[in-house]
């Protein structure tokens, strides 16, 4: 149980400021998740437009705009609460990135290698799509050819792209679908089941995050040559 | 009662306003405009005496309207549109020095924070910066009769790191705490919000706001919800803007008259400073009427007379007003909205004045077929200053006008840090809304290493080299442990000026690794210090005395102008009538000088002013005409001494390279001719 560091009275809702004395809080050394920061059970099932309604009520408190004339320990506070605040809503009232928070917390391993070290160069596409892919590549490659020659790209390939991209993005659909269906399992289950939604979600999220390179890929292609 | 001002530093005209009340107020300066032209000239040196020499000549500037008159009469001590250097390296600023007449100092290595030559001495841009802030902080304290001392200060939305750090830094030079850089499409929705939030209700609306001003390009997405201001997305382009308006005007007839007339004016930065002003007054009259002339006398009688449609006109700057569209589609992609989903769009800055940006503006947001039409009820080139007094107020916490609003804003540009291979690894995408944080975690890659280096970056580009390199780092002091053991953790911090903060912690060990910044193009805690104008300028004490030895200064000034006027050819040109309320006005001035009345010292002077108002406009005209013909013996000679003596500046209106530019920079044809 966290309590309040002015007046020692424990957390109601989120722990950034206390609801009992109006401090805010100082960063100590375990800094609250991003679900706490929102006085949120750790649920990937989350009511968005309340979450923005709460986002607005603690950033009217704990924004440093509300603290310019106060001393600068709680103004180191107020921006440090900030900060954790905006960061906590970025990632929350996105549902993927949700997914890929809540995993990191609960010490699965996710997402792209920190940065640093070297990005994984040998980004396997996923097995069924090997085929698709090759072919995509090969138009994308066709169009950034012509366009450095300065040529206006061939309208059948463009065409082909097109449906292509449209097909990338219908998957991407798709897989936002069960990775919600996977989001509910997982705050449904418990022990087994919840590990089972957890293993197919990082399996969802490694496809998606293929399937959206390519998309991007497509729509800058498309978009530089319109 | 302690005043915080809010500040619009634009790159052409500056403003200052406060809240009286809650009421937003545009402090006017001695000569009762509100906008301080963002034009600095030195003042001539006092010569050298026998004596004197132990000591370098301690320098004074001339700020504003009345520094307007020296970039005809002395360009090389002059420079306008200083903005568009804030923060930049040598490296950065080829394209604008095509364009603008800026003497960097010839020693200026990249990487290095730029020095411009004015006459004999250097300035850094945040210095020319920090004497404009300083005439807006003085006519704030003259309107306000208090010491003024905490600010407020816009910055366009698209500015970096650095540019946002250089625009802090002149504002502590010249004697300002700054509390907030707010960035100026917002403050321009503040603004409109205040007037508005009655009607308003609860209803959430999406609001874009298009700021084209006189160097600088934003366009700003935002929701507005109950008094809450959320900024969902933010683009732009800080070098973009009436200015380029401008040259392309200039250029075309700089050509016309070399090609027509057989005279190259380039090589007279003077008489390219008139057709400057020339070529501004067409653009000026090319938006509310269909046709401008530009009638010149030139050097040997002839004249260059030009009319310009505004057909003409308006396929000629095409290209620049193009470049917008761009910037805004980026920011309605990125705040996912579609242009029809925009309920309200805002035009701030003088360039929205032209009738072809509005209609663009029209197109790009779908307003008329929508029946809808953009916000300019506001002055365009004040509300960013009406805004930042509204941020201001909401600082202070004490206007109830204010108490209810709140501004989220974002940082414009992805932050990064250089991975291996030179690639850029995110850490924090643009568009989060500010204070903002990510942590990243680093380690060692040899035994024993007790140093990491770390290159911080900013843009959306994904090679390093493409991005604004904001700072490298050296981690020290890591205990020496095997490679790959220690767990070094950096924070980066956003604030809410969108400036980057970084603290780290080696965590195996606990300590604290000692961070060493090194700004790549900032100036230090000591450099800003020692920059800082007049230290002894905001001492209260002696406030009042200041004052009034600055209004008996002002009356000097204009006296001395006066008791010279009948030298002058434009004299003749006024009537009786005119020339006696000149000497009528001047008398009372002259009696109430030496007393310590200050605000009968103020109103005469303003008086006075008042009465030579048509003499002033004489005169200039009649400054540019001279400039023209190059007839003045002095103006000859100037321009000679100048050519010797900075061959190595870079020209102002290098030809070649302009046509090129023109090219490159009409967008459409880029990919067609690589």
């Amino acid at each position: 149980m966290m309590h309040c560091a002015s007046c020692r009275e424990p957390f109601h809702g989120s722990p950034l400021i206390c609801a009992a004395c109006g401090a805010v809080q100082s960063s100590g050394v375990e800094a609250p998740d991003y679900f706490q920061v929102f006085g949120l059970e750790r649920r990937l099932g989350v009511d968005v437009a309340a979450l923005e309604r709460e986002f607005h009520r603690l950033s009217r408190r704990l924004h440093p705009d509300r603290f310019a004339r106060a001393t600068a320990e709680e103004q180191q506070n107020s921006l440090r609460a900030t900060a954790l605040l905006n960061d906590a809503w970025r990632v929350l009232r996105d549902p993927v990135e949700r997914v890929e928070y809540l995993l990191k917390i609960e010490g699965h391993a996710v997402g792209e290698e920190h940065a640093g070290k070297a990005r994984s160069a040998e980004r396997q596409p996923p097995a069924d799509l090997l085929e698709e892919v090759f072919e995509l590549n090969m138009q994308l490659e066709e169009i950034r050819m012509s366009r450095k020659m300065g040529e206006t790209a061939d309208a059948s390939v463009l065409a082909e792209l097109r449906t292509a991209g449209e097909r990338f993005e219908a998957m991407l659909d798709e897989l936002d679908q069960a990775l919600t269906a996977e989001s509910t399992k997982w705050d449904a289950g418990k022990g087994q089941a919840r590990a089972g939604a957890a293993a197919r979600m990082i399996e969802l999220l490694d496809r998606r995050r293929y399937l959206w390179n390519l998309v991007r890929e497509v729509r800058e292609a498309l978009g530089a040559a319109a | 009662m302690e005043y915080i001002v809010g500040i619009d530093l634009g790159t052409t005209n500056s403003l200052v306003a406060y809240m009286q009340g809650d009421q937003p107020v545009v402090i006017p300066g001695v000569d009762g405009s509100n906008l301080v032209p963002s034009i600095v000239a030195l003042d001539p040196l006092p010569a050298p005496t026998a004596e004197g020499e132990s000591s370098p000549p301690r320098p004074t500037v001339t700020v504003g309207n009345s520094a307007r008159r020296a970039l005809i009469a002395t360009p090389e001590r002059a420079i306008y549109s200083v903005k568009r250097l804030m923060g930049r390296g040598i490296e950065d600023i080829a394209e604008e020095l095509k364009l603008f007449p800026f003497r960097i100092a010839p020693d200026v290595q990249p990487g290095e924070v730029l020095r411009i030559q004015l006459g004999e001495m250097n300035f850094t841009p945040s210095e020319i910066s920090a004497y404009v802030l300083r005439q807006l902080k003085r006519n704030a304290e003259r309107f306000l009769g208090e010491p003024v001392k905490k600010a407020v200060i816009t910055v366009p939305a698209y500015f970096n790191d650095a540019q946002r750090q250089a625009t802090r830094d002149a504002g502590r030079m010249a004697g300002l705490e700054v509390l907030r850089l707010v960035n100026e499409p917002t403050a321009a929705a503040l603004a409109y919000g205040l007037d508005r939030a009655t009607e308003s209700g609860q209803h959430a609306r999406t609001v874009a706001v298009y700021d084209l001003g006189g160097g600088t390009f934003d366009i700003s997405i935002l929701k507005l919800n109950d008094g809450i201001f959320e900024v969902m997305a933010t683009n732009g382009d800080t070098h973009l803007g009436g200015d380029d308006i401008d040259n392309l005007l200039l250029v075309v007839a700089l050509d016309e008259i070399r090609t027509e007339h057989g005279v190259d004016l380039r090589q007279q930065p003077d008489a390219v400073q008139a057709l400057r002003k020339a070529v501004i007054e067409a653009k000026i009259t090319l938006s509310a009427e269909t046709t401008a002339k530009l009638d010149i006398e030139l050097p040997g009688g002839d004249r260059y007379q030009r009319e310009i449609p505004r057909a003409v006109y308006e396929q000629l700057i095409a290209p620049v007003l193009e470049r917008t569209a761009g910037p805004c589609r980026q920011a309605l992609s990125d705040a996912g909205v579609r242009p029809e989903q925009i309920d309200e769009v805002v035009l701030v800055g003088g360039s929205t004045r032209i009738p072809a940006v509005r209609r663009l503006v029209d197109e790009i947001f779908q307003l008329n077929a929508r029946g809808r039409r953009p916000h300019m009820e506001l002055n365009p080139d004040e509300v960013v200053a009406v805004g930042a007094a509204v941020q201001a107020s909401i600082l202070a916490g004490n206007s109830a006008a204010t108490d209810q609003l709140l501004l989220l804003d974002v940082t414009p540009l992805s932050l990064g840090i250089e991975a291996l291979g030179g690639v850029v690894a995110r850490v924090l995408q643009r568009n989060s809304t500010i204070p903002a944080s990510a942590t990243e975690h680093f380690t060692t890659g040899v035994e024993g290493q007790t140093n990491v280096a770390i290159h911080v970056l900013q843009g959306e580009r994904e090679l390093a080299k493409d991005c604004r390199s904001l700072a490298r780092f050296d981690l020290k002091g890591i205990p020496p442990m095997p490679a790959g053991l220690p767990r070094i953790e950096v924070k980066f911090l956003i604030d809410a000026n969108g400036i980057l903060q970084v603290s780290a912690r080696e965590q195996r060990s606990g300590t604290e690794a000692q961070i060493e910044v090194k700004p790549t193009y900032g100036l230090t805690d000591e450099q800003v210090e020692a920059m800082i104008l007049d230290s002894f300028d905001h001492a209260e004490s002696d406030f009042a005395e200041r004052q009034l030895i600055e209004a008996r200064l002002e009356a000097d000034t204009i006296l001395s102008a006066v008791a010279k006027a009948p030298e002058n050819g434009a004299w003749q040109r006024l009537t009786d009538a005119e020339r006696a309320a000149i000497f009528a006005a001047r008398d009372r001035l002259i009696a109430v000088q030496p007393g310590s009345d200050l605000k009968a010292i103020r109103e005469a002077t303003t008086a006075l002013d008042q009465a030579t108002r048509r003499f002033a406009e004489l005169m200039m005209d009649q400054a540019v005409s001279q400039a023209m013909r190059g007839k003045t013996m002095e103006a000859a000679n100037r321009t000679l001494n100048v050519d010797q003596a900075e061959i190595h500046a870079p020209h102002p209106f290098a030809q070649a390279e302009i046509e090129e530019n023109a090219a490159v920079g009409s967008g459409e044809t880029r990919e067609g001719n690589e």
